[in-house]
């Protein structure tokens, strides 16, 4: 590793989301011949920076400078023209054209009056393929081809375009063992070839295989970066959590009754295998992992929009068969997913008719709606959870985030369930309407219903689980006790790390 | 100002908001209010061109033109609801107004017999548009598309060129459109009753806030366990339902049908429905709004034929109708969208 002059340096990068500080005074370099690893827990700011790098986003501060000239990435056009290539986690192709026209889309060879020369165009992109030793038919639609091969068809268009920058978001998310070897080779070719490369994952393998540098990044702020042999795994995850204040979230102490929900060997191909856990009334279980480790497939299984493979779910002792979302509240579980405007609320109605729609049936009488019952249900619930509005009546698209999760479980409340799954509750809220949404979760456990929490914050799970299940990539990775699960001890089960 | 809002240590930003959510609630609700506005401004203009525009029996010659178009109009608003459309209803009407009128003309079932099965077909077509979108999964717009012809031909096989005319139909039958109740015409009334019983129903009954649900935010829907398919199934029963009774009162109303009756009204309908606020992307939108729609543009016809303007200008002023209308309600969301943002919603 020479210490030459960086080709890319990025200082002192800010950047902000509305409420959202998501990166704060960050600085990398990336040198020529190198792969730089980008690490972090969800949410740290990887995703943001690698916009940046694309020109999808534009910093509030900082200087990005190429080879030492300042520059500005207006968009993705500039970015890609200044030779920065950016190969983002699902492959953003063409689905009907050819896999030589995606390589050179926007660039199609001319052949003078006669239009696109078809010829040039499929010899230019098999040579990229051939460069990059890997056997593709250049003329067959993308379709169809899996997510690996989709890869490669960005990165031979980045060859294409003589990207001396090669930014790749979490490449190996959905890739098997054998793919990411050979990523891994094409991905150590192309440093040969003295391409700067970013690479941005969390699973510490994969990085400690493939990375010369690694950089960490923890509530957007860079906390150091340092050559691959002056780390090891364990202290690569302790600079990812950090150590930081745990008394935002006041757990009350809740009586643990008998098991409301269990789950043994439950499997969705492709998806999570073998999941087995129990939760108690009165008890929280969080699920921790990182994104795509499964948690939220598994939710879906137990609400019965998904179905399973294979396994069992008992609810209060009992076989249960939940073949639809209906099933699943007529056993007492709900779901409170994690993106509420997609999934929760219908933003065109009022309060009272968010709150009354999974139970609309029962309140009507002779097909009318009980207008009068459902006031009293929706005002019910929005004071039991404070939430702010004008009144019942107040339509759900002018509420604040915060109240709108409210909203969404108002709904699920008015359900009267026993097992509450809860999916990122406090995802794009901010710190004041957090500390009430734990309140309140703490509050329902309290009153004997089981809660599974989902959370991509490790803090948020230690602070308010009784009991912790990490899965990875599918699996059950390790469960910890509450007493028991540190943040070093939980991010290293949920990265694949196995703790010596 | 909420006396919950003092507590909150940014109360006056909350008051703004709340202020501002006000503002939004209203202007959803508006959305008719305004239609009455632009209405009551056409009638102004026009009276001063052509005071003869002002009578009573004007309105009623308008209304009575509106009552078939805003009975189809509100199976049509069922629908679109649900994020589908049903392109059929003119073949449906014509279909029910030609074999109704058969039925009658060959005196093989009386005038309520007749009637009755003039319903039942327009349900059983509307049963098998459904069936196309809600089990086939067709697209609405092709499935309807596709029925629009085959309805159509239907017609004109049972038809074969020939025509009922009024000297052909019952008297009682005949009689049904010029009489009145309580010097209200009946087909003004019935209309009316149909509109404000289906505009009660949609927004008090559980199915109808279903459908709503459905159209807004279909995964949320799907997600609380509302049944999707039965419902949608039923929205085009009931556009096939209220296109069925437009069709039986056809015959009625013009006294002769023939196999082309009702052509081209299911683009009248849409545009009576999209003019009146319903969101063509489902999920907003009501019953009294798209009746609202039919009546500007019936008034807007009349108008212009009052003033002698050419074919041209009401074809032309329709369009810009529709136009404005969207318009405006993009503009009007857009605008409201940005403040939301601005004031720090995510």
């Amino acid at each position: 590793m020479s210490e030459t002059s960086p080709v890319l340096r990025l200082t002192g990068i800010s950047k902000r989301f509305g409420a959202v500080q998501a990166l704060t005074d960050v600085d990398v370099a990336l040198f020529a011949n190198e792969v730089h690893a980008l690490v972090g827990e969800n949410g740290a700011g990887k995703s943001t920076l690698v916009k940046i790098l694309a020109g999808i986003h534009q910093p509030d501060a900082g200087r990005i400078q190429l080879s030492g000239e300042d520059l500005v990435l207006s968009g993705p056009a500039a970015a890609r023209d200044l030779g920065i290539a950016v190969i983002h986690q699902h492959p953003n192709l063409f689905p009907d054209l050819t896999v030589a026209e995606n390589v050179f889309v926007g660039r199609l060879p001319r052949n003078g009056v006669r239009g696109v020369d078809w010829g040039e165009l499929n010899r230019t992109a098999q040579r990229l393929f051939e460069n990059l030793g890997v056997k593709q038919s250049v003329s067959v639609p993308v379709r169809g081809l899996s997510v690996a091969d989709q890869q490669l068809v960005e990165i031979a268009k980045s060859l294409s375009l003589d990207a001396r920058v090669l930014v790749m978001d979490e490449p190996t998310a959905s890739l098997s063992s054998h793919e990411v070897e050979r990523l891994f080779t094409i991905i150590r070719q192309l440093r040969g070839r003295g391409v700067a490369i970013l690479f941005v994952d969390h699973r510490m393998e994969e990085v400690f295989e493939i990375a010369d540098r690694v950089s960490v990044l923890r509530d957007g702020r860079h906390v150091i970066t340092a050559p691959i042999n002056e780390l090891n795994p364990a202290e690569a995850i302790r600079h990812m959590v950090g150590r930081r204040l745990e008394t935002l979230f006041p757990k009350e102490q809740a009586t643990i009754g008998e098991i409301a929900l269990e789950v043994r060997g439950l499997t969705r191909r492709g998806v999570f295998s073998n999941a087995s856990f129990q939760v108690r009334r009165g008890e929280i279980l969080g699920l921790a992992g990182l994104v795509g480790a499964g948690r939220t497939e598994i939710a879906r299984v137990l609400f019965g929009i998904d179905r399973a493979d294979a396994g069992e779910v008992l609810v209060a002792g009992k076989h249960a068969e939940i073949k639809s979302p209906k099933d699943a509240m007529r056993l007492g579980i709900v779901y409170v997913p994690e993106d509420r405007h997609a999934q929760g609320l219908v933003l065109d109605f009022s309060i009272a008719a968010n709150v009354s729609l999974p139970i609309v049936e029962r309140l009507s009488r002779l097909l009318v709606v009980d207008r009068v019952q459902e006031r009293q249900i929706a005002t019910d619930y929005s004071k039991q959870l404070q939430v702010r509005s004008t009144g019942v009546e107040q339509v759900a698209s002018g509420l604040s985030g915060g109240n709108q999760q409210k909203v969404v479980l108002a709904k699920w409340l008015a359900t009267k369930p026993t097992v509450l799954l809860l999916d990122e509750p406090t995802q794009g809220v901010d710190i004041g309407a957090k500390a009430e949404v734990h309140r309140i979760i703490s509050q329902l456990a309290g009153q004997g219903m089981a809660i599974v929490l989902i959370s991509s914050e490790l803090l948020e799970v230690l602070g308010m689980a009784d009991r912790i299940v990490v899965l990875h990539e599918g699996r059950v990775a390790a469960e910890f006790a509450r007493d028991d699960a540190t943040q070093e001890r939980v991010m290293a089960a949920a990265t694949g790390h196995v703790e010596a | 100002m909420s006396e919950r809002a003092i507590d909150s240590p940014t109360s006056s930003a909350l008051a703004g908001r709340i202020g501002l959510e006000r503002t939004l609630t209203l202007v959803a609700r508006l959305r008719e209010v305004g239609i009455v506005i632009v209405l009551l401004v056409v009638v102004a203009i026009v009276t001063v061109q052509a005071p003869l525009f002002f009578s009573i029996s004007n309105f009623e010659q308008i209304l009575l033109n509106v009552s078939l178009i805003a009975i189809v109009a509100v199976g049509q608003t069922t629908v679109v609801l649900t994020r589908n459309v049903d392109l059929s209803v003119g073949s449906v009407v014509g279909l029910v107004a030609f074999a109704t009128g058969d039925l009658l003309k060959e005196h093989t079932l009386g005038v309520a017999g007749a009637i009755a099965v003039g319903c039942l077909i327009g349900l059983g077509l509307g049963a098998f548009n459904g069936l196309l979108v809600a089990v086939a999964k067709v697209p609405a717009i092709v499935a309807t598309l596709g029925t629009l012809y085959v309805y159509r031909g239907l017609d004109f096989l049972i038809a074969g060129g020939k025509q009922v005319s009024a000297i052909d139909l019952p008297r009682g039958y005949l009689g049904i459109a010029s009489s009145t109740v309580l010097g209200v015409p009946t087909l003004i009334l019935a209309a009316a009753l149909i509109a404000l019983g289906a505009a009660y129903l949609l927004r008090n009954s559980g199915a109808g806030r279903q459908l709503y649900a459905i159209g807004s935010n279909p995964t949320a829907a799907e997600v609380v366990g509302i049944p999707t398919q039965r419902l949608i199934f039923g929205a085009f029963v009931v556009c096939g339902l209220c296109a069925g009774i437009a069709g039986v009162l056809w015959g009625s109303r013009f006294g002769s049908v023939n196999a082309l009756a009702a052509s081209g009204l299911e683009l009248q309908v849409i545009a009576a429905v999209v003019v009146g606020g319903v969101n063509i992307f489902g999920g907003s939108g009501t019953v009294v709004g798209a009746v609202l729609g039919a009546i500007l543009l019936a008034t807007i016809e009349n108008a212009l034929r009052i003033l002698h303007l050419s074919e041209f200008w009401l074809l032309a002023i329709d369009g810009a109708i529709i136009l404005l209308a969207v318009g405006t309600d993009a503009a009007i969301r857009g605008y409201f969208q940005r403040i939301l943002m601005r004031t720090g919603r995510r």
